[in-house]
């Protein structure tokens, strides 16, 4: 099972969309990987840079509430796929990019606000970083010489899928 | 304890419960367009799988830029019509038959009461208009739909709205979900199905339950679903008059989808229609409304009506109405695209292309082009647009761009004065 975790980028806001993710006139792209530049382009937050090393250099992105809404279009768990980033950790998420997450294999992880409000206490630490453990149920933000343990849920379908490495081999065997 | 529609559907379609609350459904119809179906064809292709589970219940459209307008929307689109070739899809519908998705598959009856239907397209909960469970779903899910004939769903749990009253001149079902989404917010239904009764949604036309239905998904709701009724029937007996006795007989049938009166739900919300004013969306999320009195004389640059939101022949005979002998403002430009070639084509014949054209408005060929920004009525940075559409992000319908959604109506008199405008004044 691939590794989860790392260095974190903090969107601090609800609702940030699929086009916000990804534009919709780049979903003309025939590969992932020509997704890469667009990442997260059109989303405007104070002292957030789209292009900056804090994006580039992220593996897990942590926001708020009703992440990924919009938009069904998988570009948007791609384009953070082939930027490295592989879990993202939210109050909540549309359900669309929320199973769009888990079917190619990667990690949408709610936790309660209480939760988030501490890590976010870390978003200005250069030294921000997650350790995630997707088996055992647990995560360990580290930043500013501090750490804290947290424990979260995911359904055993979805932690199936995660497994399996996503739905398509996992259906076509089973159905 | 008895069934809301959905649990009836997800009963009557279970295959497997690999968990608990994971139900994996036997599927109808797999809808597919040429923005997220490539990419499933060439993994399909990739795997060595590149298989359909049944070609008759795979239905596919070029509509998101068509016809194409570069070299990468010219290659989408030859992979999909190639694939439908491959396969032997007979309902594949390329330049010249083909139309907004949500609306040129209902209008060709693949969608019928007790459906299960996916599309790689999350405004696939209009179909729910027709008592289906309608749900857009990603790349993966589709890829899995096509091959398998099934998808995976959590359990949803039901939202039950009560909308009852007669609606008022110039308040349409366009305006009844920006209410209910400003009541409920852009999350309000996530995970949740979102089911119609009452007087008002029994006295609405198909189209308008589709337009209900559409935007169910802006509240995060899984489907729109309505309650299958003679209006239903009326509109399928085309499709269905081999199949039933009578219309009746039809419906009787469909009838089995019926909630059940003791239906256990997750919440009951009543909306009374009689006090609804034309609503209209000022920021940059579809939660965010207010009534006509509230934002009218907000400036604009461009009027759009089409989408698989207000595309329909409806909606362009209600703009039409508002339009009649009058021409628009100086400062905007109009751009109409009717959603389904057959949609324009009875618009020609009733005079309503005429209409639009001499209000000056510029007429396209069926397309969802500018609503998400592709062609066809691109805005730029700083540009203001009212829209019949469905989502107003920022730079939805281009980079920098804002959009407020309406209805047809408050659309066609904001056209003629240049800023938001009170349709009723019009009617």
């Amino acid at each position: 099972m691939k590794t989860f975790g790392g260095p974190v980028l903090f969107l601090d806001r609800s609702d940030i969309n699929t086009d916000e993710i990804i534009p919709a006139k780049y979903l003309t792209e025939i590969t992932k990987e020509d997704l890469k530049p667009y990442i997260l382009e059109d989303l405007k937050l104070p002292g957030f840079d789209a292009k900056g090393p804090k994006t580039t250099n992220a593996k897990v992105i942590v926001s708020r509430a009703n992440f990924g809404c919009g938009s069904s279009r998988e570009h948007a768990p791609w384009v953070f796929e082939v930027n490295g980033i592989t879990s993202v950790i939210a109050e909540s998420f549309a359900r669309i990019f929320r199973q769009n997450m888990f079917n190619c294999g990667m990690a949408a992880i709610e936790l309660p606000k209480a939760d988030l409000d501490i890590i976010f206490s870390h978003a200005d630490d250069a030294d921000a970083h997650m350790n995630i453990d997707i088996e055992g149920g647990t995560l360990t933000m580290n930043g500013g010489g501090k750490q804290k343990d947290f424990t979260f849920e995911i359904s055993p379908f979805d932690k199936a899928l995660v497994t399996a490495g996503g739905w398509v081999d996992y259906a076509d065997q089973k159905y | 304890m008895g069934k809301t529609t959905a649990e009836k559907i997800f009963d009557a379609h279970l295959v497997d419960e690999p968990f608990p609350g994971t139900k994996v459904l036997r599927l109808d119809a797999v809808l597919c367009h040429e923005i997220t179906t490539p990419i499933a064809i060439d993994d399909l292709i990739r795997r060595g799988k590149d298989r359909v589970f049944d070609a008759t219940k795979i239905k596919a459209v070029i509509d998101h830029v068509t016809p194409s307008k570069d070299t990468k929307t010219a290659t989408q689109a030859k992979i999909l019509r190639e694939w439908a070739r491959r396969h032997a899809i007979k309902d594949f519908f390329d330049v010249g038959a083909n139309g907004v998705c949500h609306a040129l598959f209902p209008e060709r009856g693949f969608i019928r009461p007790g459906y299960t239907v996916i599309m790689g397209d999350s405004h696939t909960c209009t179909h729910g208009a027709f008592g289906a469970f309608a749900a857009g779903i990603g790349t993966t899910d589709l890829e899995v739909g096509i091959l398998k004939g099934v998808c995976a769903f959590r359990q949803p749990k039901t939202i039950k709205f009560n909308v009852n009253g007669t609606l008022p001149k110039g308040v349409y079902a366009k305006d009844v979900i920006l209410h209910i989404i400003g009541r409920i917010g852009v999350n309000g239904a996530t995970d949740r199905v979102m089911e119609f009764h009452g007087s008002t949604i029994a006295d609405m036309s198909m189209e308008s339950r589709m337009t209900l239905c559409n935007m169910a998904i802006e509240a995060g709701g899984t489907s729109g679903i309505c309650q299958p009724d003679m209006t239903t029937v009326e509109y399928l007996w085309p499709f269905i008059e081999g199949e039933f006795a009578s219309k009746e007989a039809a419906l009787a049938d469909y009838s089995q989808w019926l909630a059940d009166a003791d239906a256990e739900y997750d919440q009951t919300i009543e909306i009374d229609v009689a006090s609804l004013q034309p609503t209209v969306t000022f920021g940059y999320k579809p939660d965010q409304v207010k009534t006509i009195s509230e934002i009218e004389g907000a400036p604009l640059d461009q009027v759009y009506i089409g989408s698989c939101t207000n595309g329909r022949l409806e909606d362009l005979r209600i703009a039409a109405q508002i339009l009649k002998g009058r021409h628009l403002a100086p400062n905007v430009r109009g751009i109409l695209s009717p959603a389904t070639p057959k949609i324009q084509q009875q618009a020609i014949k009733e005079g309503l292309i005429d209409i639009f054209m001499e209000a000056g408005f510029c007429v396209t060929n069926p397309t969802c082009g500018a609503c998400l920004g592709m062609s066809n009525g691109v805005l730029a940075d700083g540009e203001v647009c009212a829209s019949t559409t469905n989502r107003n992000f920022m730079g939805r319908m281009g980079k920098g761009g804002m959009v407020h959604l309406m209805s047809p109506a408050t659309a066609a008199a904001s056209a003629i004065e240049g800023k938001i405008a009170d349709p009723r004044k019009y009617l």
